[in-house]
């Protein structure tokens, strides 16, 4: 059960498969707490799949996958597994925040009840007290104008920004960002980022399966390299974009950069 | 919003901007078609007015029993009814719903079962199988609740609410379904991921969502279902179509009856369909920027605008109709 002291995700050996199709085939890492970790890959190399497999949204096939010393969306007693029911798994995702590629706000909602709409119903905060945060947070991502707004009148990097409000709304203690930017304008990216940088600043541990290679050389403490389901090179982010050791990396590496 | 457009010209920067290209001036294209086809349907709907003109019909019988006791008290039956049926046939229908989405192969066979069943027969002849249940079941014993006679329990009442609400539950069922499923997956992974259960995630992300899918076709149902009520005059059920044809054939003004039945049922659907128009408007939030102007504020605007003589004040008399 127990993972080290200051590891935050530890997965071993973690396959994952979609009928015939083998997507993740043995994955093995460590996210340590406080950490900046970032996943870079071509398309379909499983870097998605993986991310979502961290807050159970994808069920693993074999393999083990700790969040916090917890195993995620299993019990293990007496060497044997047991499922979690649904409202367990809800349990275990209050603490771990997720971006997505494409916001996914709800968009019958303001931006403010957007941000309130977790806690209250998941945490059972008083209304006006997560009204009041969601205020603070949505201005803490520079949006603090834009609390009565619907996702349909924001620009797509206003609504990212408050999809992370969202997720900082419960308190996480890891964060999973599944290609922020990528459904983004050009223009758009600089304004996310910046907020994930200051998350970053404030120590907050981050998973960011991303193509922003800058953004994961400046700002990334670790990252790998993934391409057909597996970790192909890791290490400090300096090293893996600046010097890459395999082939591939450097293929892909010499297309993206 | 037209009389923005056709203002344009007027103050267009075009001509009086020093270098910019000199705004089009052309005649228009006349569409003498338009005119031909105007006139002929002028023409034959002139036609039918003096027929109908000259037919032997008592108009004073129509406006007589318009508000005839009668007359309203079959109205009153007919809406009666009809809502009864269709909030059985909505809460009915979202079970249905569930039932079918479930992973259980049990119950989404047998919501499919329902389904594929009061689909595939006419109300007809549902109304007229509730309502001889009593040919085969002579007794309704439901064990310590209830137990009587059938053909006391099967009043034309209820032979009308179980044929209607029954029926209007499979239809219902398939609305509910397709509402649901039209809610991108991308909302519910967003609201697991916030450790929201499935409960919850149902009840306050998906269903409001898919009321915008499912509100204009129940609206639709609710108009087909208070048409439909008038075969309840089969099973004997006192509704409007009943009572209009009772007085007529005893008073021997069979069609002036039918019309009064026919005006009843044309005012009973403008006013539900005016209550669905606003009903469709509030769930329409969220999925556009701004809700268009309901018909009563484009009047009022449009009033504005007329005293106002020019266009100046067309942002600022509705007000955004949110």
């Amino acid at each position: 059960m127990s993972a080290r002291d200051s590891s935050m995700v530890k997965a071993e050996a973690v396959h994952k498969s979609f009928g015939a199709v083998d997507v993740l085939k043995g994955i093995d890492l460590e996210v340590k707490s406080g950490e900046v970790f970032c996943i870079v890959g071509p398309s379909g190399s499983g870097k998605s799949t993986f991310l979502r497999c961290i807050n159970h949204l994808e069920k693993i096939n074999a393999g083990r996958l700790y969040v916090d010393g917890t195993l995620v969306g299993y019990r293990e007693k007496n060497g044997k597994l047991y499922e979690l029911r649904d409202r367990e798994v809800a349990e275990q995702r209050r603490d771990i925040g997720m971006v997505f590629q494409r916001f996914n706000l709800f968009p019958h909602m303001t931006a403010l009840e957007n941000v309130a709409e977790a806690p209250v119903q998941v945490k059972r905060v008083p209304k006006s007290k997560a009204r009041e945060r969601a205020r603070e947070l949505l201005e803490r991502v520079g949006l603090g104008d834009k609390t009565d707004s619907h996702p349909a009148q924001l620009s797509g990097g206003q609504q990212q920004r408050v999809a992370i409000a969202r997720a900082l709304a419960m308190d996480p203690k890891l964060m999973l960002f599944d290609e922020p930017t990528s459904a983004l304008d050009p223009e758009l990216v600089g304004e996310v980022l910046d907020v994930m940088r200051d998350l970053a600043r404030d120590g907050m541990t981050m998973i960011v399966v991303t193509h922003e290679m800058g953004f994961a050389r400046e700002v990334g403490d670790s990252l790998v390299f993934m391409d057909g389901g597996v970790v192909v090179e890791s290490g400090a982010p300096r090293d893996v974009l600046g010097d890459p050791q395999h082939e591939r990396t450097k293929e892909f590496l010499s297309k993206v950069l | 919003m037209t009389t923005r457009i056709d203002k344009v010209p007027e103050d267009a920067p075009g001509p009086s901007a020093p270098g910019a290209p000199e705004a089009i001036k052309a005649i228009p294209v006349r569409h003498w078609g338009r005119y031909v086809a105007a006139v002929v349907v002028l023409v034959l709907l002139g036609l039918l007015v003096n027929a109908v003109a000259g037919a032997d019909l008592r108009w004073k019988s129509v406006g007589d029993f318009f508000f005839d006791d009668q007359i309203l008290e079959g109205v009153k039956n007919t809406i009666v009814v009809s809502v009864l049926s269709m909030i059985m046939g909505l809460v009915l229908g979202i079970v249905l719903a569930v039932m079918r989405m479930s992973k259980n192969p049990v119950t989404s066979s047998v919501a499919w079962g329902y389904i594929w069943f009061f689909r595939g027969t006419p109300v007809y002849v549902q109304l007229l199988l509730w309502f001889n249940l009593a040919l085969i079941f002579p007794i309704i014993n439901l064990g310590p609740i209830y137990k009587d006679e059938m053909t006391d329990a099967m009043t034309p009442f209820m032979a009308a609410l179980l044929g209607l609400g029954l029926n209007e539950a499979a239809y219902m069922a398939e609305i509910c379904r397709a509402g649901i499923q039209s809610v991108d997956e991308g909302q519910t992974e967003a609201s697991q991921a916030l450790g929201m259960t499935q409960a919850q995630n149902m009840r306050r992300i998906v269903l409001p969502q898919a009321m915008r899918v499912i509100v204009p076709p129940t609206g639709n149902e609710f108009i087909n279902l208070l048409k439909t009520s008038s075969l309840c005059s089969v099973v004997m059920y006192e509704e409007a179509l009943r009572k209009a044809q009772n007085i007529g054939n005893n008073s021997s003004a069979v069609v002036e009856l039918l019309l009064v039945a026919t005006v009843w049922y044309l005012a009973i659907t403008t006013v539900f369909s005016i209550g669905q128009y606003y009903l469709e408007r509030r769930y329409a939030k969220g999925s556009l920027r701004e809700l268009p102007d309901t018909p009563w504020q484009r009047v009022r605007k449009n009033l504005f605008v007329l005293g106002r003589g020019t266009g100046s004040g067309a942002q600022g008399a509705g007000g955004v109709g949110a």
